[in-house]
């Protein structure tokens, strides 16, 4: 699967562009700020529907323009060529998504169909910032193929609402009363630990691939590894519910179960938070990444497009080489790769004799170079 | 919308506009309109609302909206009055009694477990039903709440309180999706999940 076409009509910083895309691997350059990470966001949205960067959807329209649109032209997509995926929205409306000119009826019904992995500078976030970005991460991940899962979080997030709820009234109206928390429970506990197998066993198929690309990166210099940390790991989840009673009490909010879990990313055996160079820190979130990317493509039964923007700053030439390698030896889909210097790029080519498009990226223009 | 001309009327659109979904500009629409009104009409609009509020029951046996103390549905003796369905409230009776799959009663909940929502089981209809389930003339309870984590709460409340009795008891088979109102569920499916219905046990794995 690839995307042969790109049109932009006032996706932020750009007017109208028209491209015709690598099916293997495309380049964008230009300076900071030109709009490289835009044009990815643009074949992000195609795939989720979304911005990456998450704005406020208005903010996605070129300044003084009232609407936007996003046309991609497929080929292979369930062995159908030219499909056709658009959005658009019109400034105050609300966002329409077709596919071949037919509207979908609901989002979800979109998402999955054109898989699609990002590595970015945002990832870091995954190692420096709190246990429920990793969460986050890792459940997007799950969820995106697993619709029972997605049903199992979102209901237990329910319950835990309404089971902290039903603390902090208990509390605030000095009246304790463990049976009424005990019917929350039973749910909660049903939902809490399916959610825990779920996760044992997504990291238990995801951490052998992604230590053999930690390996592939690094040439096997260290140890990586990823543990899943949870209070309801080999525990009764029932019980140990109803033993935290007391502490839930005087907490007034649920201090036990899977909202609390945690993903521990080690290098020789030490949080790579603390003992992981820049770069070894770099390596281990893009192997984690180009292992969601197999995860993702064994479930497909097709090779995700892979965005790969802006993150060869602090890595040495010979990580980015492997990446670029993988992709020449067919193991990855179509790539999307952007960066601001045109020189590293031609350099890295002239080495790896792989064909492939450059795009040239300034204020809001778009010229292909190669 | 402060400066109506008049006092009076601007207390009336206040009062429709209390009505949930109802908003300012709606109630003002429906005041004039009833303004226009002949002498007669108005008198049984007004009529309707406090006959409403003065011989409006709430049925003794199943907690119903009734004109008697006694509503319809329990009055009847041709009605299977061993078997209770435990519901929502009346819409959900109204549902129900679309598909003419049911001869039971039923017992109105008035609502559901929801801590968000202030609801406690002390909040509803819930004690009277213990007792109908202790008295042990009861063949059948079937609980028919919505499938939300809040209906699936109430089930389990009810059924911990009354797992002892010697009763059978029974949820409407999840043909119905998960997060759907009973009210919005079609005849034909609703009526296929209350033929269905399955021992509540099998789907609570912890007893
Ligand atoms: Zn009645």
């Amino acid at each position: 699967m690839h995307l042969k076409k790109l049109q932009l009509y006032n996706f932020k910083n750009f007017g109208e562009i028209n491209l015709e895309l690598h099916p293997k691997i495309n380049f964008f350059v230009g300076n900071n700020g030109v709009g490289k990470t835009n044009l990815m966001d643009a074949i992000y949205y195609l795939s989720f529907c979304k911005s990456f960067h998450n704005s406020f959807e208005n903010n996605n329209i070129k300044h003084n323009e009232d609407f936007f649109a996003i046309h991609g032209t497929y080929d292979d997509i369930n062995s159908q060529d030219n499909v056709l995926i658009s959005c658009s929205l019109r400034s105050g409306s609300r966002k329409i998504f077709k596919f071949n000119k037919k509207e979908y009826q609901r989002l979800a019904d979109h998402i999955g169909l054109i898989p699609l992995v990002i590595i970015s500078p945002y990832d870091a976030d995954l190692i420096n910032l709190g246990s429920e970005f990793r969460r986050r991460y890792f459940d997007s991940v799950i969820s995106q193929f697993d619709k029972l899962y997605l049903d199992d979080l979102v209901n237990y997030n329910r319950v835990l609402q309404q089971r902290n709820v039903l603390l902090k009234t208990m509390f605030e109206q000095h009246r304790f009363d463990g049976e009424s928390l005990k019917i929350w429970d039973f749910q909660m506990s049903e939902l809490g630990q399916r959610i825990n197998q779920r996760r044992i066993k997504f990291l238990g198929n995801l951490k052998p691939i992604f230590q053999e690309y930690y390996n592939f990166l690094t040439n096997g210099k260290e140890k990586v590894e990823i543990e899943y940390e949870s209070q309801a790991n080999d525990k009764n989840y029932f019980e140990e519910l109803i033993r935290n009673h007391e502490k839930d009490k005087f907490a007034q909010y649920s201090t036990f179960g899977v909202h609390k879990d945690d993903y521990i990313f080690k290098m020789n055996d030490f949080p790579i938070k603390r003992y992981g160079s820049q770069g070894q820190q770099k390596s281990f979130l893009i192997a984690l990444k180009l292992a969601q990317f197999s995860h993702t493509q064994n479930i497909s039964k097709t090779k995700p497009l892979l965005l790969l923007d802006d993150i060869f700053d602090k890595l040495d030439e010979n990580r980015v080489l492997q990446i670029i390698a993988l992709a020449g030896d067919g193991k990855l889909g179509q790539v999307f790769i952007s960066d601001t210097h045109l020189d590293r790029i031609e350099s890295l080519f002239a080495k790896l004799e792989l064909s492939y498009s450059c795009f040239d990226i300034k204020n809001g223009n778009i010229i292909q170079l190669v | 919308m402060d400066n109506l001309s008049s006092k009076l009327l601007e207390n009336a659109v206040m009062e429709f506009n209390r009505l949930q979904g109802v908003g300012k500009r709606s109630a003002l629409r429906m005041v004039l309109n009833i303004l226009n009104f002949s002498e007669s009409e108005k008198e049984s609009f007004i009529e309707a609302f406090r006959a409403l509020k003065d011989d409006i029951h709430y049925c003794k046996i199943c907690n119903n909206i009734s004109d008697n103390e006694i509503c319809p549905i329990c009055a009847n003796p041709k009605r299977n009055h061993a078997i209770i369905c435990v519901v929502q409230d009346i819409r959900d009776i109204i549902a129900i009694e679309n598909t003419r799959q049911f001869n039971g009663i039923y017992h109105v909940l008035g609502g559901i477990i929801s801590p968000i929502d202030g609801i406690g089981p002390d909040d509803l209809n819930m004690y009277s039903l213990f007792e109908k389930a202790k008295a042990g003339v009861l063949e059948e309870i079937i609980l028919a709440l919505p499938t939300t984590i809040e209906g699936d709460t109430t089930n389990y409340f009810i059924y911990k309180n009354i797992e002892d009795c010697d009763l059978k008891i029974t949820t409407i088979a999840r043909g119905i999706s998960i997060g759907d109102e009973l009210e919005y569920a079609d005849e034909v499916t609703l009526g296929r999940s209350l033929k269905d219905r399955i021992d509540f046990e099998q789907i609570t794995v912890r007893s």
